[in-house]
């Protein structure tokens, strides 16, 4: 057949092999089928269970950073928490406003959690990893993780509830927002690797994207952290002001749902982060390269949890000016100095950029960042406290 | 320089993160779960010893499945949920219940049998204190005269019934006499702590003893 592949633990070819080998002549016809199943059945299986206990991560490592002691009642350090969770979701009585679209509020959590998963297909796990070399990969992962954002507004709007609603409009001006910055540092990426498969872009890292394009990199990180809606940019569920976001009205197993897509995201988010600026899965040989692979995606994961342990709520008009004022700005900046460096760098007649250059380029955009992270916090710190001075004037009595 | 505010946070709660001990606000109640070099600390052994002497508590501590009791120290004058009750002293003359500000103690009394002629002593068919309204105010400790009734010194008598939380004589006849030193504080001179020591009866728990003329005449009369 057309399979060539020979290498990597997650090898669609070396499964499909054993298939036809194992499987009665009458179904040769579908064996493609059924490996693509099989393989479905473990990639979502997988991320569930580390969803699962990422939860229990997360929470126990994010009360140590805030001196509290987190679960540790059931199982040993509490590991079994996650089973009491779940149990207690599926037992809890499963509402449904009345006056809801119940069409649209019992779509909005599958839909939710269907695009969170639809991401890991494109995505790299090690050499030849199954759909990795999906020639528009890039666009895929824009795509489907842009549904994300009509799932939340879906369940929002369908819910009747004030609150819900002011939860599904922020978060859709919120993430459309952020598709922008996004969508601008990647192309600074595909720039380098002129290509959009996603393991074309890991192989094309000669050295990791985060040091060649610093700026790149925190855009990307910043937007990709408010499209998830982590902590400094969780307005969408803002719980002192809107009770629970979007999802104040859902309960039972479909809160469940909507709370594991949740904590989902920061998983499929590292592991896009590390594919795309981390070198994915390439490291050292004396290990297989997925354990590089989950080692990056663990650095990504804990970083953002120590900021969300550690940095306060932006308002929503906080959120929205960072995104066009700052991020959109560094974004092109970085765009456009990459392209340049590309222009005078690379080899006229192959195209083909040097390490050594790449270093040069890493050394000039590391100097670009560190002056224009000064000139944009003094300018943002002065106009601040500018404002905080002259609110000062009007509000006091005299 | 701005924007240095946000490493400085996150220099803090990375510190909180690497030594948690120093600054746990919270405690494990009401025990915790012991590492293996604790256990060994509180069995005064070397923790390769403990190992070799007893492999699976090792391995179980390891998990985290062992538990030690972990409570703060408590004051013997705690004012505590179960009544110590001297039956043999009380004669049903109700004033802890008059005394009572939120009039939450119930007695009923009858003649008894033998008594009468003298009037001495009533039998006491009904004592209920509803300590789920009870503020521990230990006025009726103060009030008795007698001295029959002492507070205790618990407070983990949760229940899912108010019901369960009136105490009937039944109850306050069974529990054990082991009386807060609140209104006694004589007791500590003697080492009697309320959470381990023994019971005691109610001649140990009496009054201040009676002074003597000497001391009399010291405190009022030659001052």
């Amino acid at each position: 057949m057309m399979c060539e592949q020979t290498q990597g633990i997650l090898n669609f070819c070396r499964v499909h092999s054993i298939y036809e080998y194992i499987l009665p002549d009458w179904l040769s016809s579908i064996t493609y089928l059924i490996t693509a199943i099989t393989f479905g059945l473990i990639v979502i299986n997988m991320i569930i269970m580390a969803t699962a206990l990422y939860t229990w991560f997360e929470r126990r490592t994010l009360a140590r950073f805030q001196s509290r002691l987190g679960p540790n009642r059931w199982g040993p350090f509490g590991l079994l928490q996650p089973i009491a969770d779940v149990i207690k979701a599926i037992t809890k009585e499963d509402t449904v406003p009345e006056s809801a679209d119940k069409i649209v509020f019992n779509l909005a959590p599958v839909l939710l959690l269907t695009t969170t998963l639809l991401v890991i297909i494109v995505i790299p796990l090690g050499p030849n990893s199954f759909m990795g070399s999906l020639n528009v990969g890039v666009i895929f992962i824009i795509g489907i993780t842009s549904i994300n954002t009509i799932a939340i507004f879906m369940g929002g709007w369908a819910s009747r509830n004030k609150y819900a609603m002011f939860g599904a409009m922020r978060s859709v001006a919120m993430l459309i927002t952020y598709e922008i910055p996004m969508g601008i540092s990647i192309v600074g990426i595909l720039l380098l690797s002129h290509s959009m498969a996603l393991s074309e872009i890991v192989m094309s890292q000669k050295i990791p994207f985060f040091i060649v394009q610093p700026l790149g990199f925190f855009v990307f990180f910043a937007a990709s952290m408010a499209e998830i809606s982590r902590t400094p940019f969780d307005q969408i569920e803002a719980e002192s002001e809107l009770g629970a976001g979007f999802h104040t009205e859902y309960s039972g197993i479909k809160f469940a749902i909507i709370t594991l897509a949740e904590f989902m995201a920061p998983i499929v988010s590292g592991i896009i982060i590390t594919t795309l600026y981390l070198g994915g899965f390439k490291g050292p040989s004396f290990l297989p390269a997925e354990f590089w692979f989950l080692v990056k995606v663990f650095i990504v994961i804990f970083g953002m949890l120590w900021i969300r342990a550690t940095w306060p709520r932006l308002r929503i008009d906080q959120i929205m000016g960072f995104a066009w004022k700052i991020l959109f700005g560094l974004g092109l900046f970085n765009l456009f100095s990459i392209a340049i460096e590309i222009i005078i760098l690379q080899d006229s007649i192959t195209g083909i950029i040097s390490t050594v250059d790449y270093w040069l380029m890493a050394g000039i955009n590391w100097g670009f960042a560190i002056v224009l992270f000064f000139v944009i916090t003094q300018m943002t710190g002065n106009k601040n406290k500018e404002y905080i001075k002259r609110s000062y004037e009007v509000n006091t009595i005299k | 320089m701005y924007g240095l505010g946000l490493l400085k946070g996150l220099l803090v709660t990375m510190k909180n993160l690497v030594f948690p001990s120093r600054m746990f606000t919270t405690h494990q109640y009401p025990d915790r779960k012991i590492s293996p070099l604790g256990l060994s600390k509180l069995e005064n052994k070397n923790i390769i010893s403990f190992f070799v002497s007893n492999p699976s508590k090792f391995i179980r501590s390891l998990l985290g499945l062992i538990s030690v009791d972990d409570k703060f120290p408590q004051s013997p004058r705690f004012r505590g949920q179960e009544f110590t009750w001297y039956e043999q002293r009380c004669t049903g003359c109700a004033s802890c219940a008059k005394y009572c500000p939120l009039g939450i103690i119930k007695i009923v009394t009858s003649p008894s049998g033998e008594s009468i002629p003298e009037g001495q002593k009533y039998s006491i068919d009904v004592f209920d204190i509803d300590i789920g309204r009870c503020m521990f105010c230990g006025l009726c400790v103060e009030a008795c005269p007698y001295d029959a009734l002492h507070m205790g010194s618990g407070f983990e008598e949760a229940t899912y019934q108010r019901e369960n939380l009136v105490i009937d004589i039944d109850r306050l006849k069974s529990a054990p006499k082991k009386p807060s030193t609140w209104f006694r504080p004589q007791l500590e001179e003697v080492g009697y702590d309320p959470k381990s020591g023994d019971e005691i009866t109610w001649e140990q728990i009496g009054r201040h003893q009676r002074p003597s003329v000497s001391e009399q005449e010291d405190n009022w009369v030659n001052r």
